[in-house]
């Protein structure tokens, strides 16, 4: 009960009520032609008459009440008989059953017509003509549309309509052609030749309104089948109801449920276009901006790149580095003079201490000579006149030498 | 541009589109691009404001021979 919304929960008798009215407002299924063969047959002391209706594939309940027998003129029913049954459908609630209320009977062709049809089927099989790998993939948006059907018929109006609305860039082209009748079946051949030898139309409806199965009947004939088959042009089929199904439908490259589903095949709609060009507006709108902002990006990029290779540029940059060296270079050397000045001092102090002025101070003196002023420290190192240079602590004192009894006497 | 029909006009929109997504290319053609695919795509617009369904039948006469004529 977890999921189910119990409101929304029906009983039997709902549903079947349901779907019993479903069938009972669709049109087709209340007043339907039916083919098929007869089984199960059995009538009962009341008059009704029970029977199924079946073919290959499938099979169908049918009901046939004594009245509706008794006011159409019915032959005699009997198992294997091939017959096109007339009424309703609708749901036997009672045992949850579709089933056909008839009230027409009409032998079909005793049989042979469908005979006929199923032998063509195997044999057009066999030639490979409904084959999957000859069916053709339709235009997208053909510029001749060719119509092959009846003139005078409301499917050409609808059909036209629809074109008219979803693509009206088209151009058609009609090859009119009797869509039943015994003349039908050369006639639409004929029409069809004619469109592929003297039209470039680019595809084809093959086109024709709803009816009775005779007389949707000129479109399983054999020359219908073969005319669609040599077709150079594709050809979309749209013939009867959604439940008509003939051989040119088998054989046509593209098979739609009436004439106005295969004109809305045909072509597409111009609406699609109309957005698909806004779309394209946008897009070109869209790129072309973004390009600009990425060439302005570009040219920003190449901007910052010129400015970085710009020769004055690199001139300063040189000139700093320069000026940076410099600063470094004289600090440097500020450094070294200091080093050299203390060292420098160093000395001086040490030589200050062995200074000669400090042997004078204590009253020792210094004598030179003159002539080349080389120090005196021995007697032979002057002679008599030499004129000499004596330092003490003071200043200086010039003298002579002088002749003494002793070697030389300083004066 | 004018005498362009529908389909050749929107493969011409088409193709201008994806050239323009690539981006590759010089300024002048990009713009070329852009301003020749919003025309194509105008002439699109124009033509299907245009757009009026023309219905021809084929006729084949006595001879043999094949006649359109307007329908209707």
């Amino acid at each position: 009960m977890l999921f189910m919304d119990t409101a929304a929960i029906f009983s039997v008798t709902q549903i079947s009520r349901y779907l019993k009215e479903l069938m009972e407002t669709d049109e087709i299924l209340q007043d339907v032609w039916i083919r098929g063969e007869i089984s199960g047959c059995r009538t009962y002391p009341s008059g009704h008459c029970y029977f199924t209706l079946k073919d290959s594939e499938a099979q169908l309940p049918c009901v046939f009440f004594k009245n509706a027998r008794l006011r159409s003129s019915t032959p005699e029913l009997r198992d294997g008989m091939a017959i096109a049954a007339n009424g309703r459908i609708s749901l036997y609630e009672r045992d949850g059953k579709m089933q056909l209320y008839v009230e027409n009977v009409e032998p079909f062709g005793d049989g042979a017509l469908f005979l006929r049809l199923e032998q063509l089927k195997a044999r057009l099989a066999a030639e490979g003509l409904f084959d999957e790998s000859r069916k053709r993939p339709l235009p997208s948006s053909p510029s001749i549309v060719g119509i092959v059907t009846s003139p005078e018929a409301a499917a050409l109006r609808d059909m036209l309509r629809v074109l008219r609305t979803r693509f009206p860039l088209a151009q058609v082209i009609l090859s009119p052609t009797l869509v039943q009748g015994p003349e039908a079946p050369t006639a639409i051949a004929q029409a069809l030749d004619a469109l592929n030898t003297h039209s470039k139309a680019e595809v084809v409806i093959l086109g024709r309104g709803g009816g009775s199965i005779e007389d949707l009947w000129a479109f399983n004939e054999e020359v219908v089948a073969r005319a669609i088959a040599r077709s150079r042009i594709p050809v979309i089929s749209g013939i009867g109801h959604e439940t008509d199904f003939t051989i040119a439908d088998l054989v046509a490259d593209y098979r739609a449920s009436t004439p106005t589903a295969a004109a809305t095949a045909a072509v597409p709609d111009m609406n699609d276009w109309r957005e698909k060009l806004l779309e394209f507006e946008e897009e070109l709108t869209e790129s072309i901006e973004t390009y600009l902002v990425d060439q302005r990006e570009a040219l920003e990029r190449i901007g910052h790149d010129l400015v970085r290779l710009n020769p004055q540029y690199q001139l300063e940059r040189l000139q700093q580095r320069l000026d940076d060296t410099s600063v470094l270079l004289q600090a440097r050397m500020e450094h070294i003079l200091s080093l050299r000045m203390e060292r420098l001092k160093g000395i001086a102090l040490r030589l200050h201490s062995l200074s000669p002025l400090l042997t004078i101070a204590r009253g020792f003196a210094v004598v030179r000579r003159d002539r080349d002023h080389s120090l005196v420290t021995k007697t032979q190192q002057v002679n008599v006149g030499d004129e000499l240079t004596i330092q003490v602590t003071d200043g200086q004192i010039h003298a002579q030498v002088k002749e003494g009894k002793n070697g030389h006497i300083i004066l | 541009m004018d005498t362009l029909s529908f389909e050749q006009a929107f493969e011409q929109l088409e193709a201008a589109v994806e050239a323009l997504q690539d981006g590759q290319m010089p300024l002048e053609r990009a713009l070329n691009y852009y301003e020749e695919g919003m025309k194509l795509a105008q002439h699109c617009n124009e033509l299907l404001e245009k757009a009026e369904l023309r219905v021809q039948q084929l006729r084949i006469t006595s001879e043999g021979l094949p006649v359109l004529e307007p329908f209707e």
